[in-house]
């Protein structure tokens, strides 16, 4: 079994505008890329699972140009407003590090 | 300045992603070796938070800003070419404008140069939102806050982003130089070839990679220039740096920097569609890209940024390394926020129901970097540090309940201990600091215009 880290080349998170946080989740080649992809294990239902969001709130993408796959959610506090922890966005992915890769060949 | 390019190509430099934030010298001059079209650089962005909005500040220092301005202008005159700078002062207010339109003044004069300047306002008067409210002209984007009369009315500033049609007026109107208010990053850079009739799919597309200067690169060392060259069926994407690289896939990853839909990216006049773009490698570090195509939608729309007054803070920094006190420490934090309320009823008595604060409290070690997100319940750290926020109406009563807190924290009992303790370690005296006036984004809106003009005046100097 593979943690999803081990198979990119970066993992990040950020501001899409002050009302949206996204994820971007880049492989560090083709095979890792449809290695992941096949996987199944990153989905709306994970994103709204580790993040606690409705599913409903959830974008999703696989990126095949990028090698990448993205996901976004409406920010918990709006930036900057009261009780925002992290006014970037910046460090939110953590979580996703360790996702697991099922090998399927 | 002769705008009669009759170009097959049109050569476009971002100095770099934001103003301010610099740029290598070496880069940018390679980068006019190659006699470019047009000079721009982005200056804002919501990113650094709605302080900057709200407050008329800009989130770069001054010397920074000069120091990247005065290059791009003595380059800009030197070539004859427009200079483009959009969201001047982060937020792209009136008083924004004004600290960049100063800056530039002082580079005028200290090189002894002559040119037109462009200045295009972007903050709005509150009567034209009301106006275009009570008209059902304000929709909403998704996710938004609430939005109404007394949105407006509470709005400390309230901008428009403009599109390419005010950048490409001044230009056709003789600008040398344009410094805007809050801009569309792309529009920026698109609106000099869509002007000349270059695609608009490829000149928006192309902007959108230009904005962010060299962060298209596959690995960046400083913020650094970028080079596009637009042609007839695809634009060239290189970074002027020769270190540095651009592959297919670093210019493809740079659609989703920032973004929740990296195919899609909506602007004024429509959106850019790259579900059917191509990129390929010219080289080990340039990349051709086609196949970019713009839709334009069915009603002009004009993104609207608001800020409003949040509340005023006061904030206290300790931390704990009793481990008995963190094990327990949601508990004892849910004590002490009892006890804060019970003496600010006591003490505000008769105004009570006038007193309106906030009381929370950042737990590093535990979940305090994502706080709701956090969903790990690990053995805690053998430290923790609380980062106390009150906020409130006025700086008085948020100073007040702050000391208030210090002294309830401070000797908070547990009952593993007898007698009174010290349960938090606070770095600085007095404990609890003033943050000032906080403030909040309040608006997630487009307005529909029939002008794309009409909410962006431009004054020439």
């Amino acid at each position: 079994m593979t943690k999803l880290y081990e198979l990119t080349k970066l993992i990040r998170s950020k501001n899409a505008g002050p009302f949206q946080l996204t994820f971007d989740i880049f492989c560090n080649n083709k095979k890792n890329y449809e290695k992941v992809k096949k996987s199944k294990a990153l989905s709306k239902k994970t994103i709204a699972d580790i993040y606690n969001t409705p599913i409903d709130d959830v974008i999703f993408f696989e990126c095949d140009d990028a090698l990448a796959f993205k996901a976004s959610i409406p920010r918990p506090v709006f930036q900057g407003d009261i009780g925002d922890p992290d006014n970037h966005g910046g460090q939110q992915y953590a979580p996703l590090m360790d996702i697991e890769i099922k090998d399927l060949d | 300045m002769n705008l009669d390019f009759n170009t097959k190509e049109l050569r476009i430099i971002a100095a770099t992603g934001v103003l301010g934030s610099g740029f290598v010298e070496t880069s940018f001059n390679r980068g006019l070796k190659r006699k470019p079209h047009l000079i721009g650089a982005d200056a804002g962005s919501t990113d650094p938070g709605p302080y900057f909005l709200a407050s008329g500040n800009q989130s770069f220092p001054e010397i920074a800003v000069k120091r990247d301005l005065r290059l791009m202008v003595l380059a800009a005159r030197k070539l004859d070419i427009p200079l483009i700078i959009g969201s001047c002062g982060t937020a792209g207010g009136k008083p924004h404008l004004n600290l960049v339109k100063n800056i530039l003044e002082q580079i005028k004069k200290e090189e002894n140069l002559k040119f037109k300047t462009a200045i295009i306002n972007a903050e709005q008067d509150k009567e034209y939102i009301i106006n275009k409210y009570n008209n059902g002209k304000i929709k909403p984007l998704n996710p938004c806050p609430k939005f109404n009369l007394k949105t407006i009315e509470n709005s400390i500033r309230i901008v428009g982003m403009m599109g390419a049609e005010p950048f490409i007026k001044a230009l056709s109107e003789g600008a040398d130089v344009i410094l805007a208010g809050r801009s569309s990053d792309t529009a920026i850079f698109a609106s000099l070839p869509v002007m000349l009739g270059f695609s608009e799919g490829l000149s928006w597309h192309a902007a959108k990679i230009l904005e962010c200067g060299a962060a298209a690169a596959t690995q960046r060392k400083v913020p650094d220039c970028l080079m596009a060259t637009i042609k007839k069926d695809c634009f060239i994407i290189e970074p002027l740096d020769p270190e540095l690289k651009c592959t297919p896939q670093s210019v493809a990853a740079h659609s989703l920097y920032e973004n929740a839909d990296p195919y899609i990216i909506l602007e004024s006049k429509g959106a850019i569609n790259l579900k059917n773009v191509k990129y390929e490698a010219l080289d080990d570090r340039i990349v051709k890209v086609s196949g970019s195509e713009f839709i334009i939608a069915d009603n002009y729309t004009v993104k609207l940024e608001g800020a409003e007054l949040a509340g005023y803070q006061s904030i206290i920094i300790g931390s704990v390394r009793d481990p008995l006190i963190i094990k327990q420490i949601d508990e004892w934090l849910e004590r002490l926020k009892s006890k804060v309320f019970d003496r600010v009823q006591d003490l505000y008595n008769k105004n009570f129901d006038n007193i309106e604060y906030s009381l929370i409290i950042h737990i590093y070690g535990k979940n305090g970097t994502m706080g709701k997100l956090e969903q790990l319940n690990l053995p805690i750290s053998h430290e923790l540090c609380l980062l106390f926020e009150i906020t409130a109406s006025t700086q008085n009563i948020a100073t007040s309940i702050a000391s208030i807190t210090r002294h309830q924290a401070l000797h908070l009992p547990i009952p593993e201990w007898s007698g009174l303790i010290t349960a938090i370690a606070c770095p600085y005296n007095p404990s609890y600091i003033d943050r000032g006036a906080q403030y909040r984004f309040n608006v997630n809106h487009v307005v529909e215009v029939d002008d794309p003009l009409e909410m962006f005046e431009i004054e020439y100097i």
